[in-house]
């Protein structure tokens, strides 16, 4: 896991305004929390850099709206490397889909550049490098859910028995083989956000954005589907963007945290979190999970999420 | 007491019918009545109330006719003649039909040409939908004369020109539910569709299109109707020789109303014919569409 990060929290950053009590407190647990586990000491002794799967630096974007200009995103910059599981947290507004969106090159920086495995955006959109998971399992209805899972790779062209082997081999990687002529409203929610990461994933693009994706779900069906995208994740390798409103499920997941703050929307932290890649929810009870949850919780407050 | 699902389905549309026929006897002894007594004066014969009730149902040339002097009318021009003579209402409707059938087609297609080039640039929405709307507010009637003389002056004559007055009227419904429809797919598929970096053509033909189809047929049983409205309209004015217009016009000069209700009768019996194909074939698509029941 190559971090070759900036430093963990921005103190000397003009957009971190943080108060004197904060600021004491925050310092104290700013040390990026290490585990001690193999991973960690290999990733140590290899010295060569890992290529970036994103690289963003100094992006801003401002809406004009008619109450005036909204800063979505203040002068972010962030590194995250191949086969990383980054999720992004903050309160509503500060900027987290915004940013995934940018890097999915559905919305453009008014400022900063973006590289997105080594290339632009919006070259990267192009190459159909990345699969985008949305809050909504956003199925096409008059599809079943096997030609749900094709449609992406009709419209990129692959050939027809391709499709049929790719469809069978993802809705089996989400446990849904059987579900086929299934149309999506003969389905739970949470089945169908699996089909929809399914989707994302049929395409086998190298890097997965996900937007709040078990939003909208309840914390059983959450905590297994948490535990299946964990899986999913060691199976396939790839890097993982994820979005969400939950400390807890931040924790599980990643290998880094982003904790960002509203208005104007920025980054105020990057918390390392190295737990073993093969995870089990258990591990949400260890002093570790614990000491980075409650490190999140306090970038949170620093940014004076917890006003609002 | 549970009824017999067939008398629970059927039996409010069965009162409504009945005690409308009612309605239109009795409408029929009184708008009859002083017409039957000035034939009954006239000749100086005696009579009876039950007379004048008989007579007001079995007139001639009656200001309304009762409900048995219609359907009997119906009936035998409908089956009394062979299909192509000239009495034979079949024939007529032939002939507006075909009329119908391609205005609707010509219709269906300008409406949803229309509405794709609407909702693919700003610049022809703001240009073509006024123009559009204001095509509406002129009234078929006016203008249906001046479409067959401009036509026949470039030769069209017979079926095309009913046919274009019929497609006039009924491109605009499924314009504006097309737009409606076209624009129907929810932000989020559209996203999928660019992060998939779909063609134009793609988003139209696997998005647009399909989400499109409930707004489509909504639409075309409006636009149905509407386009065999414009079909006999566009015989009113243009002295055609065949077609339920036709019958209707010959009708009102003759004083025939039992054939102007027949003919109505007729038109009435095609519409619902109409709307129940196009509805038919909603439910096919709907349900390979996977539509929730």
């Amino acid at each position: 896991m190559g971090l070759r990060m900036s430093k963990a929290l921005k103190l000397d950053h003009p957009d971190v305004t943080l108060r004197p009590d904060v600021r004491e407190s925050s310092v104290a647990s700013i040390e990026p929390v290490r585990m001690n586990n193999t991973a960690e000491v290999s990733t140590e002794s290899i010295p060569a850099p890992q290529r970036l799967a994103v690289d963003v630096r100094n992006v801003s974007l401002t809406f004009e709206t008619a109450d005036g200009k909204v800063d979505a995103l203040s002068n972010v910059s962030l590194q995250i490397a191949d086969g990383e599981f980054v999720s992004f947290i903050g309160p509503s507004g500060c900027g987290k889909t915004t940013m995934l969106r940018v890097i999915a090159d559905l919305q453009q920086p008014t400022a900063g550049t973006l590289l997105v495995n080594g290339m632009t955006a919006e070259q990267a959109r192009l190459e159909r490098r990345y699969g985008y998971v949305f809050q909504a399992p956003a199925l096409f209805p008059w599809r079943t859910i096997e030609k749900n899972l094709k449609l992406p790779l009709e419209i990129m062209g692959f050939s027809d028995s391709e499709q049929r082997q790719r469809a069978a081999r993802y809705l089996a990687l989400v446990n849904l083989t059987g579900f086929e002529r299934k149309f999506p409203w003969q389905l739970s929610g949470g089945m169908q956000q699996r089909v929809s990461i399914a989707r994302a994933l049929s395409f086998d693009p190298e890097l997965l954005l996900m937007d709040e994706p078990f939003g909208a779900l309840d914390e059983i069906v959450r905590d297994h589907l948490n535990e299946q995208l964990l899986q999913l994740w060691d199976k396939t390798g790839k890097t993982v963007l994820f979005v969400t409103h939950s400390i807890p499920e931040a924790v599980f997941l990643s290998t880094k945290i982003v904790v960002m703050s509203p208005r104007p929307g920025r980054i105020i932290d990057i918390i390392d979190c190295n737990f073993p890649r093969v995870r089990t929810l258990e591990i949400r009870e260890t002093p570790e999970f614990l000491k980075i949850a409650q490190r999140v919780r306090v970038g949170l407050r620093a940014g004076h999420s917890y006003d609002e | 007491m549970r009824q017999h699902p067939l008398v629970e389905r059927y039996a409010p549309i069965v009162t409504i019918v009945l005690a409308l026929i009612a309605i239109w006897y009795v409408a029929a002894v009184l708008m009859n009545l002083s017409l039957v007594r000035d034939g009954f004066e006239r000749e100086e014969a005696p009579y009876t109330v039950s007379d004048l009730i008989a007579g007001t149902m079995s007139a001639e040339r009656p200001l309304l006719p009762a409900p048995h002097q219609v359907i009997g009318a119906f009936v035998d021009s409908v089956f009394g003649y062979a299909p192509n003579a000239p009495r034979s209402l079949v024939y007529h409707s032939v002939v507006t039909l075909s009329a119908t059938l391609l205005g609707f087609l010509m219709g269906a297609l300008l409406g949803i040409a229309l509405a794709l080039m609407i909702v693919h640039s700003r610049v022809l929405e703001k240009s073509l939908l006024p123009w559009i709307i204001c095509s509406q507010m002129v009234p078929i009637l006016a203008l249906a004369p001046i479409f067959v003389v401009v036509l026949g002056a470039i030769g069209l004559q017979g079926l095309l020109p009913k046919s274009i007055i019929s497609a006039y009227l009924c491109f605009f419904p499924i314009t504006i539910g097309m737009v409606k429809g076209f624009t129907a797919p929810d932000p989020m598929q559209l996203d999928l569709m660019r992060t998939w970096s779909a063609s134009p053509r793609q988003v139209l033909s696997k998005l647009r299109w399909p989400a499109a189809v409930p707004f489509l047929f909504a639409s075309l049983k409006v636009a149905i109707t509407i386009s065999l409205i414009g079909a006999i309209v566009a015989e009113l004015p243009t002295g055609a020789e065949a077609g339920i217009g036709a019958r209707l016009l010959a009708g009102s000069y003759y004083g025939q109303t039992i054939q102007i209700w027949a003919a109505l009768l007729a038109a009435a019996v095609l519409a619902s014919g109409l709307i129940g194909l196009v509805d038919l074939t909603e439910r096919g698509v709907a349900r390979q569409m996977g539509t929730r029941p």
